[in-house]
């Protein structure tokens, strides 16, 4: 692939470090390598995506022959040292990056495998060419010669893929049905409006690699026989929608899109939609309403889009994580991705870590992996906490449709199942650590409102029982509530659950279910008469621990 | 089933929105319908690029996008007022949002919230603000890395002091959110 | 034509294929209760009164939105669904300002009929007294959003039926209203014909004629069938 190391830093561009000033850092860059000129002119500065550790930006890595080094928080100031380090000259300011320079050892890095990331961070996200030298449409072009869509379905089967959108349907399955339906048109759509609050996986891949994604699609739409594809991402993505309408562009005037790609005669248009600040959008049928222009508002299915999607016609749609995993699952194999991850759940899954936890940023690991190894070893814990489980009282799995997962089942393995039966789900992957001082009804009060302000408003559960159920959780936070309350709340959770017309709905009592199950003496301690409450003790217990 | 009716109700929207926008905005707006070829699909397209026209969505060029769409209007209101990022209202002088996703909420958000509300007298998400500020939620701005974070007229403002209220006054004092900024213009409450 | 047999509670019924479930279950000679469906218009699926649960998945589907297929079983009256059906009632209930005592479709009212087929007489949920608006600019009717359900029937035999589109739905949520034209008083939409076809499908006292007083409103919920059959198949069952 790209040749010979070049004494290069590569500088993060993606919104995480942005957000925190990489932009100065890399005009400071620019600047001090022309004032220092001589050595410091060998020295490549590249924009590049995520480097993973986001909460520590801006992150920048250095390439010498002899291996990486990663810094982080840098200033300005320090460009000049860093420009030192990279040379080897100037040893004396080594001081200037003290405590910045970050261990590649750290277990934050040695224990994540680089699957769908393994381009992010490395290419420059603004350069096809780049992306072509780092192997990008290799495999479209492979399969567009060599291989029937049957054979790319076949692939995709093997590899035991499945929707990283949150609920887990097998991919290869997915393609077959839409492949399958009657001849006609079919479309192709990518899920990027990744709305779960503490998810920032997608967009890391959009802003970071996003030639990967295209080929990615275009390979979805070869095997499902589609000429015309859509991406929709979330207006509040600005960055990411700038760099993969650049990265369209680019791929047009390569021939990589449009008619006859690659010398072949398959062709594909594909287009950018961008949303409007609606998270219900992300739920499939609302998000084929949006791209048509309207409310988006869900459905009820069946149909499946796969039977009936965009103005009618067979329409795959497939999450960006599961469609960024294609071109590789296509390079090694089918059965090399079916190797990594858990009987039930192969492959790799990135998690957006946040919360009270010292590393915050990007993880990519194999399915499997514990709660425990992805918060405390590679998370790093609590920050100034200490104890068998670092000071993590829960985690939340799943954004506003998962749950709370407690920290004594922090040896749970991450997988579909495993958080299911927990009462949580993987939802897109955003991982929230909560410390001990978080108090539980206030979480499930936080995602109940999220819900009762995304809530379309179409089907009544969901439209009237958020708010009954939002207000009847401001009287266990008031700590005004009674046992009565109580009985209503978990009733009216089941009912909401059961009925509301689409997921948004019919998730949002998850994370009071999975508080209530988890955390109920906190709910029962905040009864307004003590006396009311059973067990006792729980109580009691409560009053000692607030 | 009983419910007493309640004392009084809100007034209708104002009528007909003929209003007059300035004739170089109508233009452009024709412009930018015909770029998309008139096509239906691309109604939220279009309203974008009308709201970074006027800064919000008048209803005279709602109207204007119905009929050049040759939708309805109610459709057309449908879908602006759906959407929580298009303003059917013109915005404040100076708008601040506040990140109350998950990561931003479990390190203070909603009390920083809380905090703004205050200082500058108005309500959450109340677009007419206090008539200077207005201040709105976002749902997780990507930053949570950063958490927890404002958003202080289209500025990224990490790391909120949560822990050091002086330090924090210091700090919103500094963005323009004094004490009581705007509060003079009546507003919400 | 081809057929579909399926059971509902047990009961075997035939159907043609391209019926919805809900035609199966009266076929069957059950009945089940349903709020924002009106033959003649396109399924919504929003009111959920009229889940029925998938015999083996135990999976819940709207009747009036989902086609019948051959060899399903469908339970249509399980002590879940008879409780969960209450509770909906309960939610429309304390959503919306319903005086029945004042209102012009006592006595004639769906949601009322409703509330009695389910048995529910009072909400476990607080009222949440929403303020809410009357418009009455129209010259013949009238619409009180206090008794608005959001079932769109209004807006959909406005659209299909009518073809005149003046109404729709505008913001999300609890936050949902119908409104006519760029949220305009309803008599000053150009688009409206005065037909009043919406006026005919209101399950409640929303939208009414203006001559009618408490309990005069008369609705004629049949109408959007028997034009569609008129349109589309050229049968004129309306004398
Ligand atoms: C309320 C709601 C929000 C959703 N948001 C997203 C999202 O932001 N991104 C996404 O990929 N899938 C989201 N989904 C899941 C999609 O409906 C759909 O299952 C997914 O895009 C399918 O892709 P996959 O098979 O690759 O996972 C959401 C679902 C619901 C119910
Ligand atoms: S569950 Fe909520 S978001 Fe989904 S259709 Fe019903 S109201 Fe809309
Ligand atoms: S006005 Fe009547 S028909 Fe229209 S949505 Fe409301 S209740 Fe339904
Ligand atoms: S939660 Fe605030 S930026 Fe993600
Ligand atoms: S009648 Fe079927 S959901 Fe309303």
């Amino acid at each position: 692939m790209a040749g010979p190391t070049p004494l290069q830093l590569r500088c993060c561009a993606a919104s995480g470090c942005r957000s925190a000033g990489s932009e100065a850092l890399q005009a400071a860059l620019l600047a001090a390598r022309d004032q220092l000129g001589g050595a410091a002119e060998a020295v490549t500065i590249k924009p590049v995506g995520c480097l993973r550790l986001c909460g520590r930006g801006p992150l920048v890595a250095l390439d010498r022959s002899d291996g990486s080094e990663l810094y982080a928080e840098l200033t300005p100031d320090q460009a000049p040292a860093l420009l030192a380090a990279a040379t080897g000259l100037g040893d004396g300011q080594g001081d200037a990056l003290a405590g910045r320079r970050i261990d590649p050892a750290d277990p934050f890095f040695a224990l994540q495998q680089a699957v769908v990331l393994e381009g992010c961070g490395l290419v420059n996200p603004e350069s096809i060419d780049d992306a072509l030298a780092h192997g990008s449409y290799a495999q479209l072009k492979r399969v567009l010669l060599e291989c029937t869509p049957e054979q790319v379905r076949d692939q995709v089967k093997r590899s035991g893929l499945r929707g990283r959108g949150g609920a887990g349907y097998p991919t290869g399955l997915k393609w077959d049905t839409v492949a399958l339906q009657p001849p006609g048109a079919r479309t192709v759509v990518c899920n990027a409006d990744e709305g779960d609050p503490g998810a920032f996986m997608d967009r890391s891949v959009l802003e970071s690699d996003p030639h990967r994604l295209i080929e990615g699609m275009a390979i979805a739409a070869y095997a499902v026989g589609a000429d015309q594809g859509y991406v929709y991402v979330r207006a509040e993505y600005p960055l990411a929608i700038e760099r993969l309408r650049l990265a369209l562009k680019q791929a047009r005037a390569k021939g990589l899109l449009g008619a006859g790609i690659a010398g072949s005669s398959f062709n594909l248009r594909l287009e950018v939609r961008v949303g409007a600040g609606a998270y219900v959008c992300g739920e499939e049928t609302a998000l084929l309403a949006s791209i048509q222009g309207q409310r988006g508002t869900p459905r009820p299915r069946p149909p499946f889009p796969a039977q009936v999607g965009l103005w009618g016609a067979p329409t795959l749609i497939n999450n960006v994580e599961t469609l960024a995993s294609i071109p590789v699952i296509l390079r090694e194999g089918g059965d090399w991705y079916a190797s990594i991850g858990t009987e039930g759940s192969k492959g790799t899954k990135v998690f957006a870590l946040s919360g009270a936890v010292a590393n915050t940023g990007l993880v990519e690991v194999p399915m499997g992996t514990s709660l425990r190894t992805v918060v405390q070893t590679i998370g790093g814990g609590v920050p100034g906490a200490d104890g068998p489980n670092g000071g993590v009282k829960a985690v939340q799995t799943g954004g506003p449709s998962g749950g709370c997962i407690p920290a004594h089942l922090l040896d749970t393995p991450v997988d579909y199942e495993s958080l299911r039966d927990l009462g949580s789900m993987m939802g897109s992957g955003g991982l929230v650590v909560m410390g001990e001082t978080t108090s539980m009804p206030e979480v499930a009060r936080h995602f109940m409102r999220f819900s009762v302000n995304e809530s379309c408003g179409k089907c009544v559960p969901c439209r009237a029982g958020t708010v009954q159920l939002l207000q009847l959780l401001d009287r266990f936070v008031e700590r005004q509530a009674s046992i009565a309350d109580l009985e209503r709340l978990e009733a009216l959770c089941r009912m909401v659950g059961a009925t509301s017309l689409c997921g948004l709905g019919q998730a949002a009592p998850n994370p009071v279910l999975s508080t209530l199950h988890y955390f109920r003496q906190e709910y029962q301690a905040a009864c307004r008469d003590p006396g009311q409450c059973e067990p006792l003790d729980a109580c009691l217990l409560q009053e000692v621990t607030p | 089933m009983i419910a007493p009716p309640s004392a009084q109700s809100p007034p209708l929207a104002p009528s007909s929105p003929q209003a007059d926008l300035p004739p170089q905005a109508v233009e452009r707006t024709t412009r930018l319908i015909r770029q998309h070829r008139g096509r239906a699909d691309a109604l939220i397209e279009v309203l974008h690029q009308v709201q970074e026209l006027y800064g919000y969505l008048p209803a005279g060029a709602l109207a204007q996008v119905a009929r050049e769409l040759k939708l309805p209007l109610s459709r057309v209101h449908g879908v602006a007022s759906f959407y929580h990022l298009f303003r059917l209202e013109a915005p404040t002088a100076h708008r601040c949002a506040v990140c109350l996703g998950t990561a931003c909420f479990v390190k203070g958000g909603g009390e920083l919230a809380a905090r703004i509300e205050r200082r500058l007298g108005l309500r959450l998400d109340d677009p007419a603000g206090n008539g200077t500020w207005a201040l709105e939620h976002v749902s997780c701005l990507g930053a949570c890395g950063q958490a927890p974070v404002l958003v202080v007229d289209g500025q990224l403002e990490p790391r909120l002091p949560m822990d050091d209220p002086a330090a924090l006054d210091a700090r919103l004092e500094a963005l323009g959110l004094a004490d009581g900024a705007g509060a003079a213009c009546g507003g919400a409450s | 034509m081809s057929v579909h047999t399926l059971t509902v509670d047990g009961v075997e019924v035939a159907v043609p294929a391209g019926a919805s479930l809900l035609d199966a279950v009266r076929a069957a000679g059950a009945d089940l209760p349903t709020l924002c469906h009106l033959d003649g218009l396109t399924p919504v699926g929003a009111c959920r009164l009229c889940l029925v649960e998938l015999e083996g998945s135990g999976r819940l589907q709207p009747a009036c939105a989902t086609a019948a297929a051959e060899g399903m079983a469908v339970l249509t009256q399980t002590p879940q669904l008879q409780e969960w059906r209450r509770m909906a009632v309960e939610l429309f209930f304390a959503e919306g300002n319903h005086v029945c005592a004042f209102c012009v479709a006592n006595g004639n009212c769906e949601l009322q009929d409703v509330a009695v087929a389910v048995g529910m007489d009072h909400s476990r949920f607080p009222y949440q007294y929403p303020n809410r608006r009357v418009d009455a600019s129209h010259p013949q009717f009238a619409i009180d959003h206090h008794r608005c359900i959001l079932c769109t029937r209004c807006v959909r035999v406005c659209d299909e039926i009518e073809g005149a589109h003046v109404w729709d739905v505008a913001n999300r949520g609890a936050e949902c209203s119908i409104i006519a034209g760029l949220d305009q008083p309803w008599g000053e939409v150009a688009a409206c014909t005065s037909c009043g076809k919406c006026v005919d499908v209101c399950p409640t006292g929303a939208i009414f004629r203006k001559d009618d007083t408490t309990a005069e409103k008369e609705a004629h919920r049949e109408r959007p069938q028997l034009l569609r059959a008129a349109r589309d198949q050229h049968q004129w069952l309306n004398q």
